[in-house]
């Protein structure tokens, strides 16, 4: 009787194993076929029989890729890298600021400045994006770097996590802070921040990639090519008529190398991060 | 999502403490500034980041409202004022209306399927003993991807219609026909494109917070139920760990939900090409990106749509947290 039971759990168990493995080669796919797509020529992509991986790596794609005068991509990962250290430093900076302000520092309103930030939170920026483009483009930011960043900087959702782990910061380390002398300001940039990297951290790797990977904005407003982002690029010869599908495929890669790279180095911050997203404990 | 909004009300309720003994009436300026210059250092530290939400949420908000009332062809100061003519030709229009029927239809694909897939992946990478972190890494890793570089993954080698995307390489080592999965509407293959591209994408998202929400459950509970004769698997799942993770099947759902609304980018990338966008599946967003930033440029038509959304988002949330009865503190 115990035995049977015994089989069947390890049974379950193997089962679950292999259906997870094959569910993580599912997962694997579209990278696979970035790199393979993007390291073959032309010929190999478009055979009518399918190779698991080109024959001879064609390295020389990732040179040719930023030499092609139709596909920006030299200019548009600088703006992309620009635009995105922009946005997540701003971000950051004003958000931990107010997020400590409307923690830390009694004043009498302090309640409602919240709910009307946290309102904002109601209105999801993707409806206020016709809006959005009236004001810039009335401010002339229309294909500039300012009109990029500037709009996206403020954040509600930043400033709600960072308010939410400024109440459990210890108060105690403050307090002495305040005995040895030193004002709010000097208390947040001398003992609070040091303290807190982990939610700046997670904070700032969200925003990252989300900033990096940001399109309607960026397609809305980047209107010259000289403002493309790497996502706007990528989109218009993905929608364009005459594709090289090598070379959109390694640009494609080029450009999610980075944040391949950041997400595997800082996972833990983003996972934080992610699980700090507001929901009750 | 879901906020903690008690203590919202707690910011708020301290106030600073009275001085003990009666001191002479500050002068106004003392009295602007507040106890240590606390109402000074509140606006120093908050003042910069509400200013600037004021003015590119609050204002752009307004202004649209202004707009919508107005036949505002390419242009922000218009003065033709039309009442509610915008409002009455978007509700009267059949594509704004298409448009709405379009994210009914993909929220009815999109939530089940992550909540399913997300759920599941958490379930299993939870259990295990080995390489769970590896596990957690794969499933999460899509997420630094973005919806431009999946949609083009998605349309130009897994799904494309020629004989040499891997869907058709696949279907023809079984025999199968091959399929323009993009371009075909009977029957309409493009919403397996679709919505595979955003369940991968954002499946290890959800499953993060599954997992999050699973390791919260006390052990002692799992404990107790096996000494009540609960058979693991399915019956304690149904009893114990699916009731304890309401609070965040509440909170996925209601984000799958905004998130969906709000889907552009991959319905952008995956269907217009080089003779524009086609006439079907047009999610609310990109018919009011075609309406309002399209070459008529109606900023009026597409402001009155963008209120419009807005509301209905504001509706669907509190009717959402009304239904779930969030706030609840049960979990």
């Amino acid at each position: 009787m115990h035995d049977a039971h015994d089989a069947l759990t390890r049974a379950g168990r193997a089962l679950r194993i292999v259906l997870l493995i094959a569910l993580a080669l599912l997962f694997l796919i579209p990278f696979y076929l970035l790199v393979r797509n993007g390291l073959a020529t032309e010929q190999d992509i478009t055979a009518p029989d399918w190779t698991f991986f080109p024959h001879d790596l064609q390295w020389s794609n990732l040179t040719e890729v930023f030499r092609d005068p139709n596909l920006p991509m030299g200019r548009a990962l600088l703006n992309s890298t620009l635009i995105a250290v922009a946005t997540t430093v701003g971000t950051v900076l004003l958000a931990s600021l107010a997020g400590y302000g409307l923690a830390r520092i009694p004043y009498r309103h302090s309640g409602i400045v919240f709910y009307a930030i946290l309102g904002t939170l109601m209105v999801p920026a993707a409806v206020t994006f016709v809006p959005s483009f009236v004001l810039v483009s009335s401010l002339g930011w229309i294909s500039t770097l300012r009109g990029l960043v500037i709009p996206t900087l403020f954040s509600a959702f930043a400033c709600f996590i960072f308010r939410q782990y400024f109440l459990g910061f210890p108060k105690e380390l403050e307090d002495a802070a305040r005995v040895d002398g030193l004002g709010y300001w000097r208390t947040y940039w001398r003992i609070v921040v040091p303290n807190a990297r982990p939610v700046f951290a997670a904070v700032g790797t969200i925003v990252f990639i989300g900033a990096w990977n940001a399109f309607l904005w960026p397609l809305v407003i980047g209107q010259d090519q000289e403002s493309w982002t790497v996502q706007v690029a990528l989109s218009t010869f993905t929608t364009a008529q005459n594709l090289n599908l090598h070379e959109l495929f390694v640009a494609a890669a080029v450009s999610i190398a980075p944040l391949v790279l950041v997400f595997l180095l800082l996972q833990r911050y983003i996972v934080a991060g992610v699980e700090r997203t507001g929901i009750d404990d | 999502m879901s906020v903690r909004t008690t203590e919202g009300a707690g910011a708020g309720a301290e106030t600073s403490p009275q001085p003990a003994s009666p001191a002479p009436r500050p002068s106004f300026g003392a009295r602007m500034l507040g106890p240590q210059r606390r109402n000074l250092w509140f606006w120093v530290f908050v003042g910069p980041f509400a200013v600037g939400l004021g003015l590119f949420t609050y204002v752009p908000l307004a202004w649209s409202v202004y707009l919508s009332f107005f036949d505002a062809h390419n242009t922000v100061t218009p003065t033709d004022f039309v009442g509610l003519d915008n409002y009455t030709s978007m509700l009267g229009d059949d594509a704004f209306l298409g448009s709405l029927g379009t994210f009914l239809l993909f929220t009815v694909f999109i939530v089940p399927a992550t909540f399913a897939l997300s759920l599941g992946l958490a379930l299993m990478v939870n259990r295990l003993r080995f390489a769970q972190a590896f596990f957690r890494s794969v499933f999460f890793l899509p997420t630094a991807c973005s919806y431009v570089v999946a949609s083009l993954i998605w349309k130009l080698s897994i799904f494309n219609g020629v004989r040499f995307g891997l869907a058709n390489t696949v279907l023809g080592w079984f025999g199968g026909d091959q399929t323009a999965w993009l371009s075909t509407t009977h029957p309409p293959w493009y919403w397996l494109v679709i919505v595979t591209v955003r369940l991968w994408l954002q499946a290890g998202f959800y499953m993060i917070l599954f997992l999050a929400g699973l390791q919260r459950i006390s052990p002692q509970l799992y404990e107790a139920a096996a000494v009540d004769g609960a058979r693991p698997g399915w019956q304690v799942f149904r009893h114990l760990t699916f009731p304890q993770l309401r609070a965040t099947s509440v909170a996925v759902v209601l984000l799958l939900v905004i998130n969906a609304f709000q889907a552009f980018d991959e319905f952008y990338n995956l269907l217009s090409d080089a003779r524009g966008y086609p006439p079907y599946a047009r999610p609310p967003l990109v018919y009011l990106y075609y309406t309002a930033l399209g070459r008529e440029q109606n900023l009026g038509l597409g402001s009155a749509g963008a209120v419009i959304l807005a509301l209905i988002i504001a509706v669907a949330t509190v009717v959402q947290a009304r239904w779930f009865g969030l706030g609840r503190k049960e979990d």
